[in-house]
């Protein structure tokens, strides 16, 4: 299964979630860390990092000799990214999406694959679970076509770790969960990261913007039909307005972490959470399991489903 | 006309309830001379505290989307091929998934059958308003759209603009989380960053990135370290790096529930409270002020 932990507003305790899940979840598992921009989950369960590669995105590169100034390339273009100014054509490769279309649409050829870097690729192993995350270059925009990327590394890793488990041909035996730490937010990058999901926890805080932002985070993901859940970070403090939502939605509570002083200072000494307490590590294995139990009934309903055509009954 | 831009690279330090209580520190000293600005589109809050009346409120139109008409579809799959961005799924019929489509238009060049529209894409509002704190220009980007940076330098130009209609001297910004494509936007012709940090392992992290992208820019920054008490030893790394980096240090604010009180209460924290903790916010806020004079 591919657990999500998301959120609208930013600093509600994905990290903290995210970490200490990885930490008790005794079943084979990778921890991906998503949240290119800002990724901060190694941070906790601090990896021993096996290798990084640099990724890159397809921008056009234009050969001169070959090229006709047809202006085909800048007319088909939606981002600016190539411009026919008379007799010049100019690229610009830091507004290119990588869609490729300049180069299916060149009549001449004359439109290469340049690279533009995006940031990297980097995997390791945290003690019993394997890691992996992006980290987007500083200075460029997109993220997700970084997060694509990580996401086809990922597949590769999941392969890897099947086969290693399995026995020789059966991989289908132990196939590692994946717990992805998400971006904040719900426009595109959060919604790339949740998307391949099979569930989806929102982590929140009893507080104005908290409530807001979950609200925003509940519709924008409520068009993929992924189960969702709920857990309220520093619950204690603020008011009741995100029992009432949850109430509402019918999103079910998964778990509250206590607004504690000592909690928050764990946390800025870099302890994973459920580490620091037994009543803690409870807390967390109690999250696991329910999550655990919320995706069987989706696996069970796909085994029914093969029960069924296997049988010959019509579904 | 200055533009203070409040960042933080990690979300959830303070940015918002800061910059609310900013606003009403500037407003006090004179009203009506600073617009205020919402720049975290994705998941705007600064109205939660400033409840502004919309005077003015427009659609966002950016960007294209990529529709099959099924009637015309001959099912070839070079749609499906030649995407990029795996939005074109082929079983049972080919069809494009809104939420992966980037608008390229690449589909709809190259079908041969002329199966796909190119629509515009109507991805979110945008609206001037009236606060107690003065003008305030805000957006919301609809759910799961992308085009984010370019709703913030539409909010930027209409902000620019107000500012100089009604003569105000400054234009405060909260700024959006992370370092990507809307934080890119935000920081284009701002004066000063104010950077919002919080003395934890992903606080310093992420204020490192983002002071990185400032200089990257050439934009002039200063560090307030929230929460300062959970860890004095990152907090005292803080203002090791802000010396290191020739920053401004405008500060230390301690960790304090009165935060949220006041943003229940639908106020700023420095018209809630009178006490220790606003003192340490117009101190900032006055540090912050000595430093425009250096800029402007």
């Amino acid at each position: 299964m591919i657990l999500a932990v998301a959120s609208g507003k930013g600093g509600t305790g994905k990290t903290t979630v995210s970490s200490a899940l990885v930490s008790v979840w005794n079943r084979t598992r990778i921890a991906c860390d998503l949240d290119v921009e800002e990724p901060n989950l190694h941070l906790f369960l601090r990896p021993e990092i096996t290798g990084t590669e640099k990724a890159g995105l397809a921008v056009p590169e234009i050969d001169e000799s070959k090229c006709s100034k047809c202006g085909k390339c800048s007319d088909l273009c939606q981002f600016k990214a190539i411009s026919l100014m008379g007799e010049l054509l100019l690229t610009f490769p830091e507004m290119c999406h990588g869609c490729g279309g300049c180069m299916a649409i060149c009549p001449e050829q004359a439109i290469g694959k340049g690279f533009r870097e995006l940031g990297d690729t980097v995997w390791g192993q945290a003690g019993e679970s394997a890691f992996l995350m992006g980290r987007l270059r500083v200075g460029e925009a997109m993220s997700p076509p970084l997060m694509r990327i990580v996401k086809e590394k990922l597949k590769e890793i999941t392969a890897q770790m099947s086969r290693e488990q399995g026995d020789g041909d059966s991989v289908s035996s132990v196939i590692p969960d994946v717990i992805i730490d998400a971006p904040p937010g719900v426009s595109c990058p959060a919604l790339n990261a949740v998307s391949d999901s099979d569930f989806i926890l929102l982590v929140t805080e009893p507080t104005p913007f908290g409530v807001y932002d979950l609200e925003l985070a509940h519709e924008a993901f409520l068009p993929l039909h992924k189960p969702m859940g709920v857990v309220i970070n520093r619950a204690g403090l603020g008011d009741n307005a995100v029992y009432e939502f949850c109430a509402d939605k019918e999103l079910q509570i998964m778990a509250e972490i206590p607004y504690d002083r000592g909690i928050a200072e764990n946390y800025a000494s870099g302890r994973i959470i459920s580490d620091i307490s037994p009543e803690m590590h409870r807390l967390f294995s109690g999250l696991a399991g329910k999550i655990r139990i919320a995706c069987s009934h989706k696996t069970m309903d796909n085994l029914y489903i093969r029960a069924a055509i296997k049988g010959g009954n019509r579904v | 006309m200055f533009e203070i831009l409040v960042l933080s690279g990690k979300g959830g330090t303070g940015k918002t309830s800061l910059t609310a209580a900013f606003a009403h520190l500037a407003a006090e000293k004179s009203m009506g001379d600073t617009v205020i600005c919402d720049l975290d589109v994705d998941a705007p809050d600064l109205h939660l505290i400033l409840h502004p009346q919309q005077t003015v409120s427009e659609d966002f139109v950016s960007g294209h989307e990529a529709v099959i008409l099924e009637e015309k579809c001959e099912q070839c799959g070079i749609c499906t091929d030649m995407c990029h961005f795996g939005a074109v799924s082929a079983t049972p019929l080919p069809r494009v998934n809104p939420m992966k489509c980037e608008g390229c238009k690449v589909c709809v060049t190259f079908c041969p059958a002329q199966a796909i529209a190119f629509r515009p894409k109507h991805c979110g509002e945008w609206y001037l308003s009236e606060s107690r704190f003065g003008p305030m220009v805000h957006a919301r980007l609809f759910p799961g759209e992308e085009n984010s940076g370019r709703l913030v330098s539409l909010l930027k130009q209409r902000a620019k603009e107000l500012a100089e209609q009604k003569s105000c001297s400054l234009v405060l910004s909260d700024g959006p989380p992370g370092i990507g494509c809307p934080v890119i936007s935000s920081l284009s012709g701002a004066s000063l960053v104010v950077n919002v940090s919080e003395p934890t392992p992903s606080g310093l992290h992420d204020l490192e990135r983002v002071t990185e992208l400032c200089e990257h820019f050439r934009i002039p920054s200063g560090v307030i370290i929230n929460k300062a008490d959970l860890n004095e030893k990152i907090s005292t790394r803080i203002e090791e790096f802000c010396a290191e980096k020739k920053m401004g240090f405008l500060g230390h604010l301690p960790h304090n529930p009165v935060i949220t009180e006041a943003m229940i209460r639908g106020q700023a924290v420095t018209e809630y409270e009178s006490k220790d903790f606003s003192e340490a916010v117009r101190k900032v806020w006055n540090t912050i002020s000595e430093m425009k004079g250096k800029y402007q």
